[in-house]
């Protein structure tokens, strides 16, 4: 079964995180009874605390994690994705004009096998998974999003990359008539990002096809956006069209427009600020309760992932390559 | 908020004005009707604002602010101090233009909501977003250009509200005018304020920067337009 079929749950299933927290468990439940819906099924359950089923080893990876998710709702209404529009809630209007198939993606550069796939091919072999990251944004806010989707080096290891093959560039697909906001230059479009190739490797960074359960909205970057969590949040590119492996440190949006604010690396950091504001702190948008007085905590180094990714800058001076 | 006519001429615009004495208290109708309908156009966005919060606070919708109520909190309040400061600046090319005096009633009055809306703003910074971080005001006030710029603008309202009062006018005469001028300080710092926090876009706060331009502009001619003549005839 294709990720992209395992991921066509209807709508009607998608649920509130105290469910979805207890997915396991109800679909365990739901082995020994005849088929009825998982919706149907949640509705029945009466709300309890979250219940998160975190394993010791999907904690020890990063993999997971039991803090409160972001609401479905919130996730998919409170977005940047320029292509749309630069307001927060301009995606969730604006990108269903987005056609997500047929998509395919062009994998150039420094590797044995390039070509034009389509994404069910990219995708064939690598056993879709879940993963509840934190997304920490630039801007001073963040969320808890279980995604779905295939581990980043699954996919980038079907090309072959070389030797030569230093650093991965994404590109985004940046078409005027399917995104309004691209034709406001906003940004130097298409929008591109790039990681090294031992950051692309890492286990933690990620492919998302699909969150909550179900496949990717349009304004979270359908069908196929990129998802490293210790980074800030605009290093996960969103639709992608194009990967390409390269020897040379590629150019990348943010650190075209503004060099100074924004770095090729861009790991989360507390102690280096953005020019213009404090990386100390973050909004966290999750749950339900409170959302009046913010949910400011401290931001982690790395955003909390420095246990899995920090081996990867060992003596690199982080104030330099922000 | 610079009265062009001299302390004698406003102190008796000011008597007049006081209400149900004076000769225009009678006639003064429309304007009062007019005043009302000021104020609950400016207390408007905050209405809606509160009920909004109201409805969040109470469970009933949670999403009535958006996925970020606090942001959506601060922005909107920073967007209707900055909106109703134009605003005030905007009385006095208005009046010179249309030749409408009384339009001077409503500037003090604009200028007090714009004033309030910039408490609020800075109270809702304080405490909805940071939230407990209290060791982090003064750093950020002093580090970050676009608070410092944006704490500047709403400490030098201070003593502009402060003295709004006809009694401070009359004590402080032809001083008020000159003190009165740190508005235009305001208004630059506030669109500074706006400008520095936005990371790509500028289209909005170009706007506003466009529109403060042509009504600073608007005084620096008329102000070079006066001297000149006189310069001929001397």
């Amino acid at each position: 079964m294709s990720l992209r079929r395992t991921l066509a749950i209807p709508e009607s299933a998608v649920t509130d995180e105290t469910v979805y927290r207890r997915r396991r468990e109800l679909l365990g439940a739901m082995a020994g009874m005849p088929l009825l819906s998982l919706a149907g099924c949640a509705e029945a359950e009466p709300p309890s605390p979250s219940t998160a089923r975190v394993t010791p080893a999907e904690a020890r990876a990063g993999f997971s994690t039991d803090e409160p998710l972001t609401r479905y709702e919130d996730v998919t209404s409170y977005n940047n994705f320029y292509e749309f529009g630069t307001g927060k809630s301009d995606p969730s209007r604006a990108a269903r004009t987005l056609r997500t198939s047929p998509w395919q993606v062009e994998v150039s550069g420094e590797c044995d096998r390039p070509g034009i796939v389509d994404l069910d091919d990219l995708l064939r072999g690598a056993a879709p998974t879940e993963r509840i990251y934190r997304l920490r944004c630039v801007e001073g806010w963040s969320m808890v999003i279980p995604w779905l989707g295939v581990p980043l080096a699954d996919v980038l290891r079907k090309f072959a990359p070389t030797s030569r093959a230093k650093y991965v560039a994404f590109t985004s697909l940046a078409d005027p008539e399917q995104m309004p906001g691209v034709r406001f230059r906003s940004i130097d479009w298409p929008y591109r990002e790039g990681l090294r190739i031992d950051e692309a490797m890492h286990p933690l960074a990620f492919l998302a096809t699909g969150l909550y359960g179900k496949p990717l909205p349009q304004q979270n970057g359908a069908p196929l956006r990129l998802v490293v969590p210790w980074k800030y949040g605009f290093k996960s590119i969103k639709s992608i069209v194009a990967i390409r492996f390269t020897e040379r440190m590629p150019p990348t949006a943010w650190n075209r427009l503004q060099p100074r604010e924004y770095g090729f690396y861009s790991n989360v950091n507390p102690d280096v600020d953005h020019p213009r504001w404090s990386q100390k702190t973050e909004r966290r948008i999750a749950g339900t309760a409170n959302r009046l007085v913010a949910d400011r905590i401290p931001t982690r180094m790395f955003n909390g992932y420095g246990d899995q990714v920090a081996s990867l800058y060992s003596g690199m001076d982080l104030k330099k390559w922000y | 908020m610079v009265l062009k006519r001299g302390p004698r001429a406003r102190a008796v615009e000011g008597a007049g004005a006081r209400p149900g004495r004076g000769p225009d208290a009678q006639a003064s109708l429309p304007l009062v009707a007019a005043k009302l309908a000021v104020h609950l156009l400016a207390l408007l966005p905050l209405g809606l604002l509160a009920w909004k919060a109201g409805l969040v606070l109470r469970g009933i919708d949670i999403d009535a602010l958006g996925p970020d109520p606090v942001a959506a909190i601060e922005h909107a309040l920073g967007q209707w101090a900055l909106r109703l400061l134009l605003l005030t600046l905007a009385v006095t090319p208005l009046r010179q233009l249309t030749g409408q005096p009384v339009l001077l009633r409503f500037r003090r009055m604009l200028g007090l909501y714009a004033f309030a809306y910039a408490s609020l703003h800075f109270a809702a910074w304080l405490g909805l977003d940071l939230a407990g971080y209290w060791a982090m005001v003064f750093g950020e006030i002093a580090k970050r250009p676009y608070i410092t710029v944006g704490f500047a603008a709403w400490l030098l309202l201070v003593p502009l509200a402060l003295t709004s009062t006809r009694g401070w006018m009359r004590r402080l005469g032809r001083h008020w005018g000159r003190l009165h001028r740190l508005v235009y300080a305001v208004a630059v710092f506030a669109v500074l304020h706006f400008w520095w926090i936005v990371k790509s876009d500028y289209r909005e706060p170009l706007l506003y920067a466009c529109i403060l331009a042509l009504l600073l502009g608007w005084r620096l001619w008329t102000r070079l337009a006066r001297r000149a003549p006189r310069r001929a005839s001397a």
